[in-house]
């Protein structure tokens, strides 16, 4: 029971990973539970645009926790993970369409109807293999992957950091964007990929496909959870914030930070990658506004809001910040940007670290005092 | 001195900043096992010196060898350090967000890439090597302190504890006893020269005093050039140093 025990060390560590995995291991049974087998009219039972809301936000915090790993505990303000999440929405969407052959308004079996509608003769080749979804999985996490593999590479060894470093994530998910709201790029231009039928021959809208998508996300989230504790509290992980601390200091020990921080970086990037493959199919659309650079911009402050370096605190940042969005979109869409700034700036100055860091906040408000007391006595 | 005893060798070495001379053909030999203390007035190239040997600032021209024939101009400083070139820092560089004893790993030899460092475990000769460093700068009481909270000169020592678990053969050691109080200095003093048994030590201080405790060969930089060499007493005697240096 080795395997069992692992994942049980690093899911109940502390206080805070105790109550995230309790709280999601409940979600996981409880919300689909409550869709399927109660009925409708019942006061308990749960909407199916519900369920398909926190499985949004699931995706939503998987994605948060590949931002703090890099962030909270490399030190590196990526403002271009929308870039990775996309590019796993991307490879799961292109299986989607093929998954619907002929039953596109065109009726191609072969050709999604984007290309029909722009004359393609054939199917580009970049497009093989998508109809497989093993395949279509391999490249889920293989696209985000080589992506920050070779960003990475290329801007850790030439040593760049700090806002530079800032600024060209900014500049990488913003070509792509370009790139891909071209239409003769492949992927479906300004209107992207949509009209998705099913997914492993599930009906995707059927309640028992969201259910099924619900609780993989749920379970990706406590698995991606998993992986960051694991290389968080690892020596690797000790020297990520060695770097993020000091990073000149550790290359006199003889560590190459370059690959430490590759490393990293490629792991991030897969798992936001697996994010946008589990929230395509849930939101039934995936376009190039994904690589905005504002959407990124948007994670960072979910992870700040929540509180940084802790993991459960990005967490938490996606679902509030999330759940604000919902509520305020509903009824006041245009004051939402200014409603979303003034929580950032809010939160910054007032609790730099975050919701999760209130607790240590107020409690250490008072003892502060007497602790100091103590040394002077000692 | 011949180059060829000499495990640090730098010979003829210059480097400018914008024009600015820091290094003018520099030359100097460090033995193995020796503890030489380097002095100099401020903007001496004392430091410049550190960073050149650690692969920080690349020299203009001339040669730096370790050992017979190892040439660090081409190396960077991952790999200058791997060689067992190991540096403390003139402001206490220690990771304040770990542990004094995460500190002491993390600067344990060994295990220096990716995979080995994710799945890293302790085994008991390696917590008998941070131990062991512990005792000798003399924290072993603050083991689970976070290194942030240590005072001045604990930190110094526990970066000095890290070149001990690091284990170079040459250790360069930058204005160790800055901001020290006496007490501090005299136990960095005997702490430094312990390690001179089993290392080349390179010392850079400003502390006269605190060098003459501990020197038995003392390097005198002077507008980044050599300007004498030799015992402590020569040094004190010699007319060029007093006219630039000791004479204030």
């Amino acid at each position: 029971m080795f395997k069992q025990s692992l994942l049980q060390r690093l899911l109940l560590s502390d206080t805070g990973s105790k109550i995230f995995t309790a709280i999601i291991v409940v979600m996981t049974v409880v919300v689909p539970a409550l869709n399927l087998f109660v009925p409708e009219d019942s006061i308990f039972y749960i909407s199916t645009y519900t369920m398909t809301l926190l499985g949004k936000y699931l995706c939503f915090a998987l994605l948060a926790l590949s931002v703090d790993l890099v962030w909270g505990y490399l030190g590196i303000l990526s403002l271009g993970h929308g870039a990775f999440f996309a590019l796993g929405g991307y490879a799961m969407g292109m299986y989607l369409m093929r998954q619907i052959g002929d039953r596109g308004v065109y009726g191609n079996p072969l050709l999604p109807d984007f290309m029909v509608f722009l004359n393609w003769e054939q199917l580009p080749w970049y497009w093989y293999g998508f109809d497989m979804f093993p395949f279509a999985l391999l490249m889920i996490f293989f696209a985000p992957g080589l992506l920050a593999f070779v960003f990475g590479w290329l801007a850790f060894r030439s040593r760049v950091t700090g806002v530079y470093l800032s600024i060209i994530t900014q500049a990488m998910t913003y070509a792509l964007m370009l790139a891909f709201f071209q239409n003769n790029f492949g992927f479906g231009g300004n209107n992207g990929l949509t009209d998705f039928k099913d997914l492993l021959g599930f009906n995707l809208q059927d309640d028992s496909t969201r259910a099924g998508l619900f609780i993989a996300s749920a379970i990706s989230l406590i698995l991606g959870y998993a992986v960051c504790k694991f290389i968080t509290q690892s020596r690797l992980g000790s020297i990520a914030m060695a770097i993020r601390d000091s990073e000149s200091r550790v290359r006199f020990m003889g560590y190459r930070d370059e690959h430490i921080k590759l490393f990293v970086f490629v792991i991030s990037a897969v798992l936001a990658g697996i994010a946008g493959a589990l929230y395509v199919p849930q939101v039934g659309i995936i376009n190039p506004s994904e690589f905005a650079p504002i959407r990124s911009i948007e994670l960072v402050i979910w992870v700040a809001i929540g509180g940084r370096g802790t993991l459960y605190g990005a967490v938490l940042g996606a679902f509030v910040v999330n759940y604000t969005k919902t509520f305020f979109t509903a009824f006041a869409p245009e004051a939402w940007l200014f409603i979303l700034g003034s929580i950032f700036v809010f939160v910054t100055i007032f609790m730099p670290k975050g919701l999760v860091g209130l607790y240590d906040q107020f409690r250490n408000r008072r003892p502060f005092k007497t602790r100091q007391g103590q040394a002077a006595k000692s | 001195m011949s180059p060829q005893d000499s495990i640090l060798y730098l010979n003829n070495v210059s480097v400018s900043f914008d024009g600015f001379k820091a290094i003018n053909e520099l030359s100097l030999y460090i033995d193995k096992n020796e503890l030489r203390c380097i002095i100099g007035p401020n903007g001496a190239g004392k430091t410049t010196m550190m960073d050149i040997i650690t692969g920080k600032t690349r020299p203009d021209e001339g040669e730096v060898y370790f050992g017979d024939h190892v040439d660090l101009t081409k190396l960077d400083e991952a790999e200058i350090a791997n060689l067992g070139i190991g540096r403390k820092f003139q402001k206490p560089t220690v990771f304040e967000n770990h542990t004094v004893f995460e500190n002491l790993s993390l600067a344990l030899e060994g295990s220096r890439n990716v995979f080995e460092n994710l799945f890293y475990k302790y085994n008991q000769e390696k917590l008998d090597k941070i131990e062991e460093s512990l005792e000798i700068i003399g924290l072993t009481a603050e083991k689970d302190r976070h290194a942030g909270e240590l005072s001045h000169g604990q930190k110094q020592w526990l970066e000095i504890g890290m070149l001990i678990t690091q284990n170079p053969q040459v250790l360069l050691v930058d204005e160790p006893v800055a901001g020290m109080t006496h007490q501090e200095s005299e136990r960095t003093a005997e702490l430094l020269t312990t390690l001179a048994e089993k290392h080349s030590v390179v010392v850079v201080e400003h502390d006269m005093e605190f060098v003459r405790s501990i020197a038995k060969r003392v390097t005198v930089l002077h507008q980044g050039h050599v300007l004498a060499e030799g015992s402590m007493e020569s040094i004190q005697n010699n007319k060029k140093v007093i006219e630039v240096y000791l004479g204030d």
